[in-house]
């Protein structure tokens, strides 16, 4: 008989096992229900019924492109406030930067339900909350998500080699132009980082939207959520994953995310 | 002076921003008020109500034991797939970190339904077990991710000397690479416990109907307009605010204090 030989490289079996289980065929099942259909026997067959629906459908293209809207000026703001944020922080020589930085994208690790319902609390003290339900859920994705763009923009930015900065205004350029020629392309991982990290979650974290709303701005997660939940249409639902899914794959080429290496996601170095 | 001045300004309105509804809610926690904004003396009455609502203190053990159970499931899974990884060939390591990438990438929400149709395939919807299966979908792939970089900054002589001098695989594997990726695996775990309590959306979707956790039941409150009469709930907010900041300050002090007298 032979002797069962432990080894090192069969640690992956379980997590390998894990992923097909639980990652794989999950997504797998979702394709499969996006191109398929209830037909009227009860059977289930193979449709494009879906993908046209959601492209013939007015109110879900609105949907769509009111999400998108949403997502792109709330990650928009997060780079206008963060990146002089972390720009401030990681150039200010200051000896314990790492501290303010951490003050900083503390709200990381804070419950977020808990959180924008705090935030509601105060919009509901000046009143925004009812009346102005566009505003508090940008108000709300940029407070939800600038963390994750101020941390990987700090990490770029404190890495970033001086004597760069240092060769460009010895050799005469202006502040300026320093700042735009040598300093921003050179944080463009940290920029394109951070869009991927805030973009596709103002997309889809639907908690901001519904609780800052009070339930009247329906973004994409959502729809996909009242698919499954409230309408009882699963098909259309994985259909509508599926057109979000090829969104935040064209996002990450167009930013080409894709190159990052995602040691940044979510704060992954924190603890 | 003018760009100092700027940046401090900068700073202290971001701060502002990020600290002002959790400072109101804290201060209005000390008072019995139902609506924030009418202060009606201080009092710990929020907090008497809190510790005797038995609702509030079955969802805060559910949320708690959820995210220690999933993390530590998480960790020896991660853990194990990251070890795995690192000493499989390319063919066979390249794939599985790829495959390992997408619930990182991917919506939480597609993630969800995802998880959705699985289980409602096998009859495990809305289960336990659906439950623990997402939080450690959420959370392994972020193990692996805290772990891998230690593995890499590895010694691989001291696992073969460990071998040469006739301790087996297992035991070489429990005394040498465990002990030395140890840090990683820590903030493994701890990055689970956060994403785990954090969550809310696959939570949503995979929990039995009759189980909360802090997300879904808070979540559920605003959306049926209880937010409001259950004024508890701001209590339990405040505490978890600052225990959780009180956490995080203690534990990176520390860290960092340790780096510094190491260095």
């Amino acid at each position: 008989m032979m002797k069962f030989r432990f080894s090192r490289k069969q640690l992956c079996i379980p997590y390998a096992l894990f992923l097909i289980l639980f990652v794989v065929i999950p997504m797998l099942m979702i394709l499969f229900y996006a191109f398929t259909g209830e037909t009227a026997d009860g059977g289930i067959s193979f449709t494009l019924a879906n993908f046209a629906d959601f492209f013939t459908s007015a109110a879900k293209l609105s949907t769509l492109l009111m999400s998108f809207t949403i997502a792109i000026i709330s990650t928009a703001i997060c780079l206008l406030i963060a990146y002089p944020l972390a720009y401030v922080l990681a150039r200010s020589g200051w000896k314990k930067r790492s501290v303010l930085l951490m003050i900083f994208i503390m709200p990381m690790w804070i419950n977020f339900v808990l959180r924008i319902t705090a935030l509601r609390e105060l919009l509901d003290l000046i009143g925004l909350l009812g009346t102005e339900n566009y505003l508090n859920t940008i108000i709300g994705m940029v407070y939800d998500f600038l963390p994750f763009m101020i941390l990987p923009l700090y990490t770029t930015l404190e890495k970033l080699d001086t004597s760069y900065l240092e060769a460009a205004s010895d050799l005469g350029a202006n502040k300026l132009t320093v700042f735009t020629r040598v300093t921003f392309p050179l944080s463009m991982p940290g920029v394109i980082s951070g869009i991927t990290m805030v973009f596709m979650p103002s997309m889809t974290n639907y908690v901001v939207s519904d609780t800052l709303s009070n339930f009247n701005i329906t973004i994409l997660g959502k729809l996909i959520d009242q698919y499954f939940t409230t309408y009882d249409n699963w098909h259309m639902g994985s259909m509508i994953s599926i057109i979000l899914l090829v969104i935040i794959f064209l996002t990450l080429l167009a930013t080409g995310g894709f190159k990052e290496d995602k040691d940044n996601a979510r704060g992954a170095n924190l603890w | 002076m003018v760009k100092k001045i700027l940046s401090v300004a900068l700073c202290a309105a971001v701060l502002i921003f990020i600290y002002a509804p959790i400072l109101l809610l804290v201060v209005y926690s000390f008072t019995d008020a139902t609506v924030i904004g009418r202060w009606e003396g201080f009092s710990f009455g929020l907090y008497a109500q809190l510790f005797r609502s038995e609702e509030i203190m079955r969802i805060l053990l559910n949320t708690v034991v959820l995210a220690l159970a999933a993390a530590a499931l998480s960790t020896v899974l991660g853990t194990a797939g990251a070890i795995g990884i690192f000493y499989s060939k390319k063919k066979v390591g390249a794939p599985l970190k790829g495959i390992s990438q997408i619930p990182i990438i991917n919506a939480e929400i597609v993630t969800a339904i995802s998880l959705a149709l699985l289980f409602s395939f096998v009859a495990l919807y809305r289960t336990y077990f659906s439950l623990i299966i997402g939080h450690m979908v959420l959370c392994t792939p972020f193990v692996v991710l805290s772990v891998m970089p230690k593995l890499k900054q590895m010694d691989p002589n001291v696992y073969e000397a460990a071998l040469d001098l006739g301790a087996g695989p297992t035991k070489a594997l429990f005394k040498v690479v465990i002990p030395q990726t140890f840090s990683g695996i820590l903030s493994g775990f701890m990055l689970s416990v956060t994403l785990s309590l954090d969550d809310y959306i696959v939570t949503a979707f995979t929990k039995p109907r009759t189980f909360d956790t802090i997300s879904t039941y808070v979540y559920n409150a605003v959306k049926n307009g209880t937010n409001s009469s259950t004024p508890a709930l701001r209590a339990l907010s405040a505490l978890i605010f600052v225990v959780m900041i009180a956490a995080v300050l203690v534990v990176n002090l520390s860290a960092r204090k340790k780096k510094e007298a190491s260095r």
